[in-house]
């Protein structure tokens, strides 16, 4: 006999067994795709473009700073360029831009700089503060200088994930908002590996995995369609992760 | 010997009112399915960080206050752990949460839903109404015979709670977790003192939620589940005798 009770819980059951189906179909794709969509949406609309993240004191700083994601670069070219501290290492400003060059560790170091004591949310929950420092990205952007047709920034890294090179990319929105760094000092000394020596992108307003560490290459691009799977980043790639991950 | 017949007494028929409004059953419907779906994926989101805390920062090495278990499949969305398709369950049903709030409290308002069936009078208040009430929902006696249609006390309390309390701590604890938010609205997190604050808090009211949940649709079976929910779907509700 379907009791009142029996019938709410099949019901509640139900539901949640449904909500996989839903989630695995291409209608249900498209309504949770098309949410993510408008919170990207009423985000850029509610929140200026040079609206800064909070930034904080020393002293409110997470006493340790937890390594997350890639823990180093296990190629040898990278071994190599650590090995000798970075000194013939080069970074690379290609793609969509008229003067595309390579930069090295000393002269990122010696260009205007900022420094900032931000927040960093991981997308699975937690946070912690450090201070990061190095140019604005974009200054090395304008030595580049874009070519319009030029709409997202691409960040190729050393670290790799199951053979893939870790990659990830921006909205020229956020490649130009003032906080958005190449940071090559943490909490006042140079990157440790962990974090992503010699270099790791700052992109304050959004997510950790956003963050690119070992970054060795920035690119230019007028789409994502060539880049990887397509969607702009390794973890968007490989396991559906927002690309716009400012929420 | 025939037996007389008995006389039956008439059963008086059976008194119909219309209770729920056509927006207040939509809306309730809507939001029951944004709640369900968004305890379900926020409870994946929590496995993928099970330790919560106080404050700015807060990460494994930092003190936590409370570890919440792992929760199993059966209560997640997806069942499967997903943190992405969690976080795509998550932030499209917030929005359906978030402006279906929004509709219907200024559409409540404008129909004087809140004022009149919500309203709290003071003598409603008073620690004698309050006994009395608790002692006539011991006995499964919901509502008062004079005004059957009228919400009782602990309803009004617990209904205005969820929509004036709950469900907006909810939605702007949620939004306090978006950097991108934070850095447009620095108040979300001065509010709650700091994003894990704010997590803290998102996960509090989720909680307390979910124990309005049940205690709700408790009542709802021993109100008579037929009935309230008929009355949720097309309005009418049978007068219990």
């Amino acid at each position: 006999m379907i009791t009142r009770r029996s019938l709410l819980i099949t019901g509640a059951g139900g539901l949640l067994a449904g909500c996989d189906a839903v989630g695995r179909s291409p209608v249900g794709k498209s309504i949770l795709g098309g949410g993510e969509d408008a919170q990207h949406f009423l985000q850029r609309s509610i929140v200026g473009r040079d609206a800064l993240a909070r930034e904080f004191r020393a002293d409110q700083m997470s006493p340790r700073f937890r390594v997350n994601g890639s823990k180093s670069a296990d190629t040898p070219d990278y071994l190599a360029h650590a090995a000798n501290n970075f000194a013939d290492w080069r970074l690379r400003i290609d793609g969509l831009v008229r003067r595309p060059f390579g930069v090295s560790l000393a002269q990122l170091r010696s260009m205007p700089q900022r420094a900032q004591i931000t927040r960093h949310d991981c997308v699975e929950g937690w946070s912690a503060i450090g201070k990061w420092q190095g140019p604005q990205l974009s200054q090395l952007l304008d030595l580049a200088g874009l070519r319009p047709e030029a709409r997202f920034i691409v960040f190729h890294c050393a670290d790799l994930y199951r053979g893939t090179p870790y990659y990830e990319s921006i909205d020229l929105i956020d490649a130009y908002h003032p906080q958005t760094i190449l940071a090559w000092a943490m909490n006042d000394a140079p990157l440790t590996t962990g974090h992503g020596a010699p270099l790791r992108l700052r992109v304050e307003r959004q997510l950790g995995y956003k963050h690119a560490k070992f970054v060795m290459r920035i690119e230019a691009v007028a789409s994502l369609a060539g880049i990887g799977g397509g969607k702009g980043g390794y973890w968007e790639d490989s396991n559906g992760y927002q690309w716009y991950a400012g929420i | 010997m025939p037996e007389a017949p008995e006389p039956v007494p008439d059963a008086p028929p059976p008194r119909i009112v219309y209770r729920h409004r056509l927006v207040t059953r939509v809306w309730h419907w809507i939001n029951a399915v944004a709640v369900i779906v968004l305890i379900g994926s926020g409870l994946t989101i929590s496995n993928a960080h099970k330790r919560l805390y106080w404050g700015d920062y807060g990460a494994n090495y930092d003190h936590a206050w409370l570890e919440v278990p792992r929760w199993p499949g059966w209560l997640t969305i997806p069942s499967l752990y997903n943190l992405a398709a969690a976080r795509s369950w998550h932030l499209t049903f917030a929005l359906v949460l978030a402006f279906g709030l929004l509709i219907y409290l200024i559409w409540s308002l404008a129909n004087r839903h809140i004022q009149r069936d919500l309203r709290v009078r003071k003598d409603e208040l008073a620690p004698r109404h309050l006994l009395d009430d608790l002692k006539a929902h011991l006995a499964l006696r919901f509502h008062d015979p004079a005004n059957p249609a009228a919400y009782n006390i602990f309803q009004k309390l617990s209904y205005a709670g969820v929509l004036f309390v709950l469900l907006p701590v909810l939605v702007f604890s949620g939004l306090a977790l978006s950097p991108g938010m934070d850095a447009g609205w620095p108040w979300l997190i001065d509010i709650f003192g700091g994003r894990q604050s704010a997590r803290s808090v998102h996960f509090i009211a989720m909680a307390l939620l979910t124990l309005f949940i049940v205690v709700h649709l408790t009542l709802v079976i021993l109100a008579g589940a037929l009935n309230e929910v008929r009355s949720m779907i097309t309005g009418k509700w049978e007068v219990p005798e």
